[in-house]
């Protein structure tokens, strides 16, 4: 099979029709970036939890005037708890310590705070920390307890928000793409009619149905693989902009999703592109191109 | 010239074959073709008459599986088109030269290239087509003119492009429908030299025509359809045959 006029009738195809080859190559790319960030606040939302939930444990916030008794008592009874795997003392020292690497970015907050403003607690692991409610009911109100915390309640707002973020993209996203499959069908609706005289005599002739419908699908893959290399480049932006020049910067109580990721999404987003397009093209032709 | 078969079934190998074939297109509703057998020979040449809507071009839609038929056989160059399976359509059809009323050529391309376009997208190599066109194009008479496009050409060479195309990759069947329907008499003599010239040279032809003086002249094998049935079929026939057509009109009432 000679290539050569599969490729004159790509070029044809795509020079008859750029103002619908442009909106098809947009739709494409919004709709595959916003699929791709959505899968990357995905990833970050797992990074952080990994983060988190390791670090993050049950708070025992002592009361201001709190006896070294009482606290003895606690830290007996603490350790006791079969549910309990790890019991750590924290000063008010050890917690201004920690509040200043929290907020070394901020360092007009740093200094507002006094070690003494800050409550002593124990930091406690547990075997199984969804057992939270247990271990709140039984150290809640001793004397010398001013309020025990599970840290990760603290974090479920925030990972909400993410994940409401998460789940627009991606809803935009297949909207998106729904939209594009719309678009590139009449494209090549159009385009197979702007050509029914070439294709009506390939058929005529005896060129094989794949003859035929080749510079279609390749228009189709074509503009998956420009569209998918915009929302490449649309992600890698976000990413060196906005994550590493600025979140990244202020941000230091977290890690953000590294370039492996990014790379990785951009592939499966890449190839996700190229077949949406071409089988697009593909059901497109069946329907239009028949015999 | 001549010395190929030329007479009808002279060398009685059926290259087209039409076995109790109806073709209904939508039910309940009168078949396109009732009932028809036809079977033509390697190397002769057909008219097909009768009048508009009386099946012509439904038997020859048949003939390049553009229709199934409804019932019955249709065999073409040894194929059986009610068992072929769609994928190996293309491969028929480059059996079966297709010309037309209004020649189909592609305005935006050169004598050349509208010749070549046939053989490139059947997938001829770029060697074979640079020797095949002008060879085909001397044949219909049009060497020299390679580069001129449909436009600035007579309806004639226009239709002598389309037989070029059609024939271009030599194939064994030539279908000719109506192709000097929009052509001058003098003009349409020169189609039918040229596919006389086609025929002799191995090729069955098989055309459908409303042109009683083409069919006068050349008195070859007629087959007259009259809605949907074959009412005539003979060996070196002419146009009309008052008596079948008042016959037929007979049967009608």
């Amino acid at each position: 099979m000679s290539v050569s006029p599969v490729v004159s009738e790509v070029r044809t195809g795509l020079r008859q029709n750029v103002t619908m080859t442009i909106a098809v190559v947009v739709t494409v790319a919004v709709s595959l970036a916003l699929l791709g960030l959505g899968l990357l606040i995905g990833k970050q939302i797992n990074v952080m939890k990994g983060y988190w939930y390791d670090k993050v444990e049950v708070a025992v916030y002592l009361t201001p005037d709190v006896t070294p008794a009482e606290r003895d008592a606690l830290n007996a009874e603490l350790t006791a708890d079969p549910l309990v795997s790890q019991v750590t003392y924290e000063s008010q020292q050890d917690a201004y310590q920690r509040f200043k690497d929290q907020f070394k970015n901020s360092p007009g907050l740093v200094d507002e705070v006094n070690p003494d403003e800050l409550p002593e607690a124990f930091r406690v692991k547990m075997t199984d920390p969804r057992q939270f409610a247990q271990i709140s009911e039984r150290f809640s109100g001793q004397p010398g307890v001013a309020e025990v915390q599970d840290q990760r309640e603290l974090l479920k707002g925030f990972f909400k928000v993410l994940h409401g973020f998460q789940i627009t993209a991606l809803v935009i996203g297949i909207v998106q793409v729904l939209t594009a499959l719309v678009l590139i069908s009449n494209t090549i609706r159009v385009a197979a009619f702007s050509r029914r005289r070439e294709t009506s005599v390939m058929r005529l002739v005896g060129a094989s149905n794949l003859y035929i419908q080749l510079p279609f699908v390749i228009e189709g893959a074509l503009a998956g693989l420009v569209g998918g290399a915009l929302a490449i480049a649309a992600i890698v932006a976000v990413k060196i902009y906005v994550v590493d020049h600025r979140l990244a910067k202020s941000v230091v109580a977290f890690p953000f999703v590294g370039w492996g990721a990014i790379w990785g999404v951009g592939a499966l987003v890449l190839a996700f592109g190229i077949v949406l397009s071409s089988s697009a093209s593909f059901v497109t032709l069946r329907r239009h191109l028949r015999a | 010239m001549g010395q190929t078969a030329q007479s009808a079934g002279q060398l009685g190998v059926p290259v087209i074959v039409l076995e109790t074939v109806t073709k209904r297109f939508a039910a309940g509703t009168r078949p396109a073709l009732a009932d028809v057998s036809v079977s033509i020979d390697r190397g002769e040449f057909v008219f097909l008459v009768g009048a508009s809507g009386s099946g012509k071009s439904t038997l020859m839609r048949l003939v390049t599986r553009e229709e199934a038929a409804s019932r019955g056989e249709v065999t073409v160059a040894g194929r059986n088109l009610n068992r072929l399976p769609s994928w190996r359509v293309p491969a028929l059809r480059r059996e079966i030269g297709c010309v037309f009323q209004d020649f189909r050529l592609l305005p935006g391309k050169t004598v050349f290239a509208n010749v070549a376009f046939a053989l490139e997208v059947t997938g001829r190599s770029r060697g074979h087509v640079r020797t095949a066109v002008p060879e085909v194009l001397d044949l219909v008479g049009l060497g020299g003119k390679e580069q001129r496009l449909p436009h600035e050409l007579s309806g004639g060479e226009q239709q002598r492009v389309a037989i070029a195309r059609a024939f271009a990759a030599k194939p064994p069947i030539l279908l000719a429908d109506e192709p000097t329907g929009n052509l001058d008499p003098s003009t349409s003599v020169g189609i039918m030299r040229l596919l006389d010239r086609i025929n002799r040279i191995g090729t069955t032809v098989v055309m459908a025509t409303h042109d009683s003086d083409v069919v006068d002249a050349m008195r070859r094998r007629v087959i007259e359809l009259d809605d949907g049935r074959v009412v005539r079929d003979q060996r070196r026939g002419v146009y009309g045959s008052p008596y079948v057509r008042a016959a037929s009109r007979l049967d009608a009432r």
